[in-house]
């Protein structure tokens, strides 16, 4: 069985969403990255160097300079002829393109799988991942969007596949990218970060969430907030941890003044390790805390920061 | 030129209920559980009903599909203020796949500028019909929108995408999809309310419309997500440090 993994990138580097699609897409077979955009060469060649890639496809456009789905789709259908499975990990991009692409196959899409039971049977949440759902498919092209953190990543080096230029399927004149505003930071993503640091209602204000980034930087963390405190202002929707937001599912979440709402523990009940703190010894929150600090966080912040300053 | 603009809304277990698994793995419990639009579908509605007032909107249909009980949703949308309303009537589950057939077939029908839906149901979670709509149509699509302006012949949404905003220039007529930040929708007034009441909705079905409905995926069980059991509580900071470091070792 042959499976595309529709590579995420911004044309310099490979976004690491893609290591657990190509995780899922080894579950069930053989496995060629699609790497298409403008001057990406170097993508593919990252791409080239994942563990169990079989094949890179280099699709290089000026048309694919951005993601645009309107661009894409062709290309996805003319694959769909030679793969039985087409897979992208279940970002904005992802979830932006891959329906198009099912439509025009006239097969249903799968979406933000957590798990893979065979070739036609796989798990994905409902209902917020307040209900996992077991679907099977009887079509006969698989159009699937990965949940990243429910697949371990593939290891980003030891591969040693080959890299095959495609034909490309050219403009279009339905859509054009017209600019975008991306959050600059020093930290990590939040969706691949080993640790999330998040503040909710509790903080504010957006001024407050300089107490949480201090203790964000000691470790190394991703900062991450609750829909509440981004509907309070304080801070960009793109921090957002929830089912209307990012899902993450860190070595170490630590939830500061976020009451834990249903809808932010969907966004971070997978996490290994959960840290609360708050006052409201009541809050939800610590029902799914392994461990919980019932302290104002404007005490426990800057304690926390001292007390991590001796770590890495 | 004002727009026509057609809207989908969905009827689904209210956001604020706590649903119940049923015990023989069948699915989600829906008997004598409170039931409301699809939280994105409102702001679908609160967009187009804001480009009527701007003038930009002349006519807002709005569409359900479902059991006869959707009506209720039409007439929510209409008391936001829709003008009239379509159910696609059926007691057949719809896929995202059927609903952008039925709703190809209406927008064929109806031949609006716009068509506006909410980016995802907060019930199977498929976030696709829009984009679906979009491919069967081969219209442009813009997604996730926490912006949308209009001018003639085109469309400019700005879309909520994992680092920040996108923007995109759409020809029209496109399909525009709803994110959180695009609006707070209103509520309907009590007076509004009433007048929705006088407000036509057609009914349809799958068959009058030529559109097999058949689903496509199988629901083979549909089970409670593993429990987190709750830990322990600390005294102090020192304490969660330790612990973090020595018993969890994950700093």
């Amino acid at each position: 069985m042959a499976v595309l993994v529709v590579a995420e990138h911004d044309n310099e580097t490979l976004k690491p969403a893609t290591l657990n699609a190509v995780t899922a897409g080894l579950a069930l077979g053989e496995v060629h990255v699609l790497v298409a955009g403008s001057g990406c060469r170097a993508v593919a060649e990252a791409a080239a160097r994942i563990a169990g890639v079989d094949k890179v496809l280099l699709g290089d456009d000026a048309a694919y300079a951005h993601p645009l789905a309107e661009a894409l789709t062709p290309l996805l259908v003319d694959l769909a002829a030679t793969h039985d499975v087409l897979m992208a990990p279940a970002t904005t991009t992802g979830k932006n393109i891959l329906p198009r692409v099912a439509a025009l196959l006239d097969v249903a899409q799968i979406s933000d799988i957590c798990g893979i039971e065979d070739a036609e049977t796989f798990v994905r949440p409902i209902y917020a991942g307040n209900a996992l759902a077991t679907v099977r498919s009887a079509d006969p092209i698989k159009v699937i969007t990965v949940r990243g953190t429910a697949f371990d990543a593939a290891a980003d080096s030891g591969g040693t596949a080959a890299i095959e230029e495609i034909a490309t399927t050219g403009g279009q004149n339905l859509s054009r990218f017209v600019g975008q505003e991306l959050t600059r930071s020093e930290r990590p993503e939040l969706t691949a970060a080993r640790v999330v640091v998040s503040g909710g209602r509790g903080m504010g204000s957006g001024d407050n969430f300089k107490l949480l980034e201090a203790v964000a930087d000691r470790l190394g963390a991703a900062v991450g907030a609750s829909r509440a405190a981004v509907d309070s202002g304080f801070v960009s929707n793109d921090l957002q941890v929830g089912q209307t937001g990012k899902i993450v599912a860190p070595d170490l979440y630590v939830a500061v003044g976020i009451s834990g709402a249903i809808q932010h523990l969907a966004g971070m009940k997978d996490s290994k390790v959960i840290v609360a703190i708050n006052k409201d010894e009541e809050a939800p929150i610590f029902q799914v805390a392994d461990y919980g600090l019932v302290m104002d966080l404007f005490e426990a912040l800057p304690q926390l920061a001292d007390d991590l300053s001796g770590s890495p | 030129m004002a727009m026509k603009v057609l809207v989908a809304v969905k009827r689904v277990i209210d956001y604020n209920v706590r649903i119940r698994v049923r015990s023989d793995g069948s699915g989600v419990e829906t008997a004598n559980v409170k039931m409301s639009m699809n939280p994105f579908d409102e702001i679908a509605v609160e967009e187009a009903v804001r480009l009527k007032e701007a003038g930009k909107a002349s006519d807002i249909v709005a569409v359900s599909m479902g059991v006869k009980q959707c009506q209720e949703t039409l007439r929510t949308a209409l008391a936001m203020g829709a003008d009239r309303g379509i159910l696609v009537e059926t007691d057949v589950e719809l896929q995202p796949l059927a609903v952008a057939k039925l709703l190809k077939a209406l927008v064929e029908r109806e031949t609006p500028d716009l068509v506006i839906l909410g980016k995802q149901a907060i019930d199977d979670d498929c976030n696709q019909a829009g984009q679906m709509l979009a491919a069967l149509l081969g219209w442009p699509q813009g997604t996730f929108a926490s912006r949308l302006e209009l001018d003639d012949g085109s469309a400019t949404v700005t879309r909520e995408i994992d680092g920040g905003l996108e923007t995109v220039a759409l020809g029209t007529p496109c399909v525009v999809t709803t994110d959180l930040r695009l609006n707070e929708p209103r509520y309907a007034s009590l007076p509004n309310i009433m007048k929705a009441k006088k407000k036509p909705i057609d009914i349809v079905t799958p068959d009058d419309l030529g559109i097999d409905v058949a689903p496509r995926l199988t629901t083979l069980k549909v089970a409670e997500p593993p429990k987190r059991a709750a830990g322990v509580r600390l005294e102090s900071v020192g304490d969660l440090v330790d612990r973090l470091k020595n018993e969890a070792k994950v700093i």
